[in-house]
């Protein structure tokens, strides 16, 4: 056993202290030979600490395209020839989308939009919508549109939304490599605003944007320092017409090191799975992760691309013994 | 909208008919189509979690399987 995974099973594993930036780098820098036994020292910790329960989310786009911004990832920014296309999300549209992700079983329902943070129509449409999906739908509410101000932060917590999402995305580091319209800086305001409101903190990133092994570690350092309540994983799926759409897909065994080193830093979070997961793990690294660390999925589409059928994940859930977390649980 | 006539490759908006669209092929199993087929005007997508609508302002709308 790598002296390593020796350490984290005794801090992580017994103690429930996650790896500081050394430890993770050193775990992604495993050797293959020993990412098995980093998945398993990984999964332990996640039963230890959240238990076998995993938490199944759907999300959809209310405003699509036309971003201001220029997330170097993102099709949805208006300033690169992307062949996305700016569309809103009406609110029958958007109740019926909560319905479908309630049918899978989710007890989450993310709604995103792509924006730098939230104008008036935007704020109207949330209100209207969240108020449409309470009266009619049996779930939880999150919401993902960018950056806030405390007076709109007020007005969520008011709505009801229970959790937001605002990604890191990179380490600070690497930020100014991937987004030059804001800053590292202005989304972890957000975040420390959203924290201090009573709203659940929902921050993550993605991997393979090109930054390094080391680069990596430090923004599971940072991710911990901020302890979110969850981190959702991405793995970049390269967008035609953006600047990252040449990039390379992360390799599988170096995305399965990734959620191993992550869940060994926050021992507590949700560890979700989120887009680019299947060109990059497929199936069979879907179960390994799943195995390995990561205790929550989004199920069904994402806001542009398409994600499994819900039903082959809820399946594999099934065959691992893997409960679905009940709403009433998250309440 | 009928999807009869593929004059265009609905992911990149290329000649459908000229060179070979495998990587688009492949693709479209994880993505919408972005591009009318028989117009290549790009369409107004909107993806939902079990399943997407395109909708082209010439030929109209169309939706997931």
């Amino acid at each position: 056993m790598p002296e390593i995974l020796d350490h984290a099973r005794s801090q992580v594993l017994d103690g429930g202290v996650g790896l500081d930036e050394a430890g993770v780098l050193a775990v992604l820098r495993l050797p293959d030979e020993d990412v098995p036994a980093a998945l398993q020292l990984a999964h332990e910790v996640r039963m230890r600490w959240c238990g076998p329960e995993v938490e199944v989310e759907g999300i959809v786009s209310l405003k699509t395209g036309g971003c201001p911004e220029d997330c170097h990832f993102c099709s949805q920014s208006g300033l690169f020839a992307s062949p996305v296309r700016s569309v809103w999300l009406d609110i029958p549209s958007l109740v019926e989308a909560a319905k479908q992700t309630a049918a899978t079983g989710a007890t989450e329902f993310c709604i995103v939009a792509a924006v730098r943070g939230p104008d008036a129509r935007l704020m109207k449409q949330m209100r209207e919508g969240v108020a449409a999906i309470k009266a009619e739908v049996d779930i939880q509410v999150a919401a993902s549109l960018g950056m806030l101000s405390q007076e709109q932060v007020d007005e969520l917590v008011d709505m009801g939304v229970h959790r937001y999402n605002h990604n890191l995305e990179t380490c600070r580091s690497y930020f100014p490599n991937v987004v030059t319209t804001h800053s590292w800086e202005e989304r972890w305001e957000t975040l420390t605003m959203v924290r201090a409101s009573g709203m659940e903190v929902c921050c993550g990133g993605i991997l393979g944007l090109g930054e390094t092994i080391e680069q990596r570690a430090e923004f599971a350092a940072q991710l911990s320092e901020l302890d979110p309540h969850e981190v959702p994983l991405n793995f970049l799926n390269p967008r035609p017409g953006t600047p990252l759409g040449d990039r390379p897909v992360v390799e599988a065994r170096d995305a399965l090191r990734a959620i191993a080193a992550f869940r060994l830093a926050m021992p507590r979070t949700i560890l979700r799975y989120a887009g680019g997961r299947e060109i990059t793990l497929g199936d069979l690294g879907t179960r390994d992760g799943l195995l390995g660390g990561i205790n929550a999925v989004i199920v069904g589409n994402y806001l542009t691309t398409l994600g499994r059928p819900a039903t082959d994940d809820l399946a594999l859930l099934e065959d691992l013994k893997m409960p679905v977390k009940a709403l009433s649980a998250t309440l | 909208m009928s999807t009869a006539v593929t004059l265009w490759c609905d992911r990149c908006g290329g000649d459908a008919g000229r060179g070979v669209h495998e990587a688009c092929v492949t693709a479209r199993a994880l993505e919408p189509p972005r591009f009318c087929p028989r117009c290549r005007r790009r369409m107004k997508v909107q993806v939902l979690p079990t399943g997407w609508s395109a909708t082209c302002v010439e030929h109209g709308t169309t939706t997931s399987p």
